[in-house]
């Protein structure tokens, strides 16, 4: 009965006639497994020397304090922007219950955190009715309403650099914000961001946790079952076009505003969408290039198409390359680079047409795997 | 082969299983016809179908809408889920919420483009205010192009929030009661009917002969496919039914359109009010949201609501100042009006998951005996969408006549709507329907979503469906498993 449902999926997935000359799906969805480990381990890493670098500064706060606490956080986020190519197949980050609204939601509403240009009593930190603890923070995110982000990235990244109120550079918060005397509630901004860095560190090391090797884990059913090539292409075919394409850049060039754009506060949204295109190579190559500088390389998603056709694989392989070379064109802040007239919208718009085609490629490449009807389209 | 012996033997065995399983059931099974496979069916969205039956399986654009063609879904979704915020704010592009309001985001009642819930209850008491599910207003009267008479104090639609500053109109409460019925066979079951109460209404009491009529945001899909079938095939319907002479009379609503100032054949609303998705999705947003347009320039602040109305002037002045909003005098741009409309004429039917299922086919069947499918009519070609040829020519199954049916007194509103009368309900689309629970993490249905499962739905029909409610209440165990089963392919 295993068996043949096995082969069923195999004959589906079109594998059976080059699967013992060529790579195996099992081993492209092993390799897989050890590719998400490895990056998820990297975005761990990071954001542990994140959550050093901000408890050093809330300890005794300076300006040297913050800016290493600024530096941790783009430093992490590099690494934490690649595994959003393991997201929308109800995994370990996105399923029932999954983090991820927890950890990267965006765009927030400033306001429902801390006091904004006009606004001065507003938010979570000025409210001293409020707890402030890992469990109420995560019961306060999204409540009442999307916008309404308390924890995550991007909560740490307002923290860390306040409003972008500069149309040439990120926002500009003062140290001082986190000084008893110099600023209100600074107590309870001190321990708001130490309580949000610590959840994040927690919510990234329980999805870590579900793809770790040699355990009775999510990952383990994962590369067992053949059918689930389907999610990993899915995955970055939508990630591709609903999300980066579509969601994050033309909703962004569409309506000019940094309230759609996703890391606002730092101005570092160039980057998330390189960390995006990146993470969307290394799974089709099955290539990943760690922090410490060594590459994780293995049997990929690439090897099975080109045993069936290495035109269509070589094709998409360079659409992969154009689209992190189109990305890397696009300079900082990104909220600019959107507005029409700006000489660098040009290449904004190049990014958006790289994964177009790319999203095309995708589709055609599962259609050589078997895999009909590939919708790239999900957005959030 | 088989002695005459043991022949005899299995006669008997045969006899007592009959028997033992209660012979009803496998004589009655015997009887009702199987319905066959059309192939077609299997993607009831024609090219369009999305094969999705996850939680996001509303939630996807047209299958066969091209890379390049998705770019207006995109930002029509951006605009569709995320909240508008009120004014004036950092935000530019998504204020202006209110003064009233029912929800900030279409999201907030379409949750993941799904359908609305009723409010949690205790004991047959709703305990929190709806947000899936509006009360509409009005009071008798010929309402012309608005097709109903507002309330003179509350308007067309009971807004149970505000910005602040402005107090909200009323709460709403509901109240169940137990309604116990039997099947044929002796079966319980229990429907529960609602009574609503408006309370702690802020401008005073509401006239005395209020008509309140209670509405759930359903499923956003398959919408364009619905607005491109041929207005002859939907007239087509009505002739039909009279021809069937089996007590069922299907009417169309006339309705005014305000995007194309004419009268058209209304397709959309509980009592087919709408005409075209271009009129709904920018009467909903003003309605529901209070966001204003080029083709609803007022918030629905009524004369006696002074806050209502200092807040409107109010925004009207922080828009005169802001630079942002040069563009547009309204709150919502056409540009951005303009692609929440093709979002959600797009928004892609689900494939069936089971089709050929024996039991579904079955149930199928059943569906077409019991005359369920005389109104929740299966099957047509679309005609010519302007704009959009991904949904036109397409072989579609949405299980709706489109027309208006005296469903009876137990779910009468008593509120006309431009020709529906009090006791008339368009036809619900059906397709879709099996994923609600997957989608939205409930099953319930109707117009006010009184029904908790689809079963309960069935049962609630009457007036010109009583005949066809009669023969499922005469249905056994098996047959009525069949036919939800069906249901939930769908």
């Amino acid at each position: 009965m295993r068996i043949k449902s096995l082969l069923v999926t195999l004959a589906a997935l079109g594998c059976l006639t080059t699967a013992s000359a060529q790579v195996k799906t099992s081993e492209v969805l092993n390799h897989y497994g050890d590719l998400v480990y490895a990056n998820y381990s990297d975005a761990l890493s990071g954001a542990q020397a994140l959550q050093k670098a901000v408890n050093d500064f809330v300890a005794a706060p300076s300006d040297a304090g913050l800016q290493a606490a600024r530096k941790a956080w783009l430093d992490a986020r590099e690494w934490y922007g690649q595994t959003e190519a393991f997201r929308f197949y109800g995994g370990p980050i996105d399923g029932k219950n999954g983090p991820e609204g927890q950890i990267n939601a965006w765009p927030m509403d400033e306001a429902y955190v801390d006091s904004v240009d006009g606004k001065a009593g507003a938010g979570i930190i000025n409210n001293r009715k409020l707890g402030i603890s890992k469990k109420s923070l995560a019961a306060l995110n999204e409540k009442d309403g999307e916008e309404n982000i308390a924890t995550g990235w991007h909560a740490i990244e307002f923290l860390l650099w306040g409003q972008d109120l500069d149309a040439n550079g990120p926002g500009k918060r003062a140290y001082t914000d986190f000084v008893d005397g110099q600023a209100p509630n600074a107590d309870r901004r001190r321990q708001y961001l130490k309580v949000v860095t610590d959840l994040l560190v927690d919510d990234i090391g329980s999805v870590t946790k579900a793809w770790a090797p040699k355990a009775r884990n999510y990952r383990a059913n994962f590369v067992r079952n053949q059918a689930n090539l389907t999610k990993m292409i899915s995955a970055i075919g939508i990630l591709t076009r609903g999300e980066l394409a579509g969601e994050r850049i033309e909703v962004a060039l569409d309506s000019q505003s940094q309230e759609d754009e996703h890391s606002c506060f730092a101005d570092n949204t160039h980057r998330d969408v390189v960390a995006n295109a990146v993470g969307i190579r290394n799974v089709w190559r099955g290539e990943y290039k760690r922090a410490d500088g060594s590459t994780l390389t293995g049997p990929s998603l690439r090897d099975l198409v080109n045993a069936k056709d290495a035109a269509v694989a070589s094709k998409v392989d360079g659409q992969m390359d154009a689209t992190v070379k189109a990305a890397e064109a696009v300079p900082a802040p990104f909220d600019q680079a959107i507005l029409k007239g700006n000489a660098n919208r040009p290449k904004v718009e190049a990014v958006v047409s790289a994964l177009k085609t790319q999203a095309t490629g995708l589709v055609e490449a599962a259609g050589v795997l078997g895999i009909k009807r590939l919708n790239t389209a999900l957005p959030e | 082969m088989i002695r005459p012996s043991h022949k005899a033997q299995l006669l008997a065995l045969l006899a007592t299983l009959l028997i033992s399983t209660g012979g009803a059931t496998l004589a009655s099974l015997a009887q009702s016809t199987s319905a066959a496979f059309d192939p077609a069916e299997a993607l009831p969205g024609g090219d369009t179908t999305i094969p999705d039956d996850g939680v996001n399986a509303f939630s996807m654009p047209a299958a066969n809408l091209s890379v390049d063609r998705q770019t207006p879904f995109f930002i029509g979704n951006s605009f569709f889920k995320k909240n508008w915020v009120e004014s004036p704010a950092s935000t530019t592009g998504r204020d202006g919420l209110g003064p009233h309001f029912i929800t900030r985001s279409c999201a907030g009642c379409h949750a993941l483009d799904g359908r609305g819930a009723p409010p949690k209850t205790r004991n047959g008491q709703s305990i929190e205010q709806p947000v899936g599910l509006l009360l509409r207003l009005s009071i008798p009267g010929d309402g012309g192009k608005d097709g109903i008479v507002a309330e003179p104090t509350y308007g067309g639609q009971l807004d149970n929030f505000a910005v602040t500053g402005v107090r909200p109109e009323a709460k709403v409460s509901i109240r169940y009661k137990e309604v116990r019925g039997r099947f044929a066979d002796g079966t319980p079951y229990s429907l529960r009917a609602p009574t609503y109460r408006i309370t702690q209404p802020a401008y005073g009491p509401l006239h005395p002969q209020v008509q309140v009529s209670p509405r759930v945001g359903p499923q956003v899909i398959g919408l364009g496919l619905l607005e491109a079938i041929r207005e002859e095939d939907i007239l087509a319907n009505a002739t039909r039914q009279e021809a069937e002479a089996q007590g069922i009379s299907g009417r169309p609503n006339r309705v005014w359109d305000t995007p194309s100032q004419q009268w058209m054949l209304g397709r959309f609303g509980w009592k087919a009010n709408v005409a075209t998705i271009a009129h709904q999705t920018a009467a909903a947003f003003n309605g529901d949201i209070g966001i204003t347009s080029s083709l609803f320039h007022n918030e629905e602040c009524m004369p006696s609501q002074a806050d209502c109305i200092a807040r409107q002037r109010q925004e009207a002045e922080w828009r005169a100042k802001s630079k942002a909003r040069e563009a547009s005098p309204h709150d919502i741009d056409d540009r951005t009006l303009a692609n929440v409309v093709f979002y959600t004429r797009t928004l892609a039917v689900p494939a069936r998951r089971n089709p050929q299922d024996a039991t579904v086919l079955r149930g199928k069947g059943l569906f077409n005996d019991a005359g369920c499918a005389s109104c929740h009519t299966p099957k047509y070609v679309t005609g010519d969408l302007a704009g959009l040829p991904e949904l036109s020519k397409q072989t579609i199954f949405p299980y709706t006549d489109l027309l208006l049916h005296d469903m009876g007194e137990g779910l009468a509103d008593g509120r006309p709507d431009f020709q529906a009368d009090g006791r008339e309900w368009r036809t619900p689309p059906l397709w879709g329907l099996g994923l609600v629970p997957t989608v939205n993490s409930h099953s319930f249905f109707l117009h006010d979503g009184r029904a908790r499962n689809l079963m309960e739905a069935v049962l609630w029909h009457g007036g010109e469906a009583e005949a066809s409610k009669q023969k499922v209440l005469k249905f056994d165990k098996a047959e009525r498993a069949a036919l939800i089963k069906f249901l939930e392919s769908l």
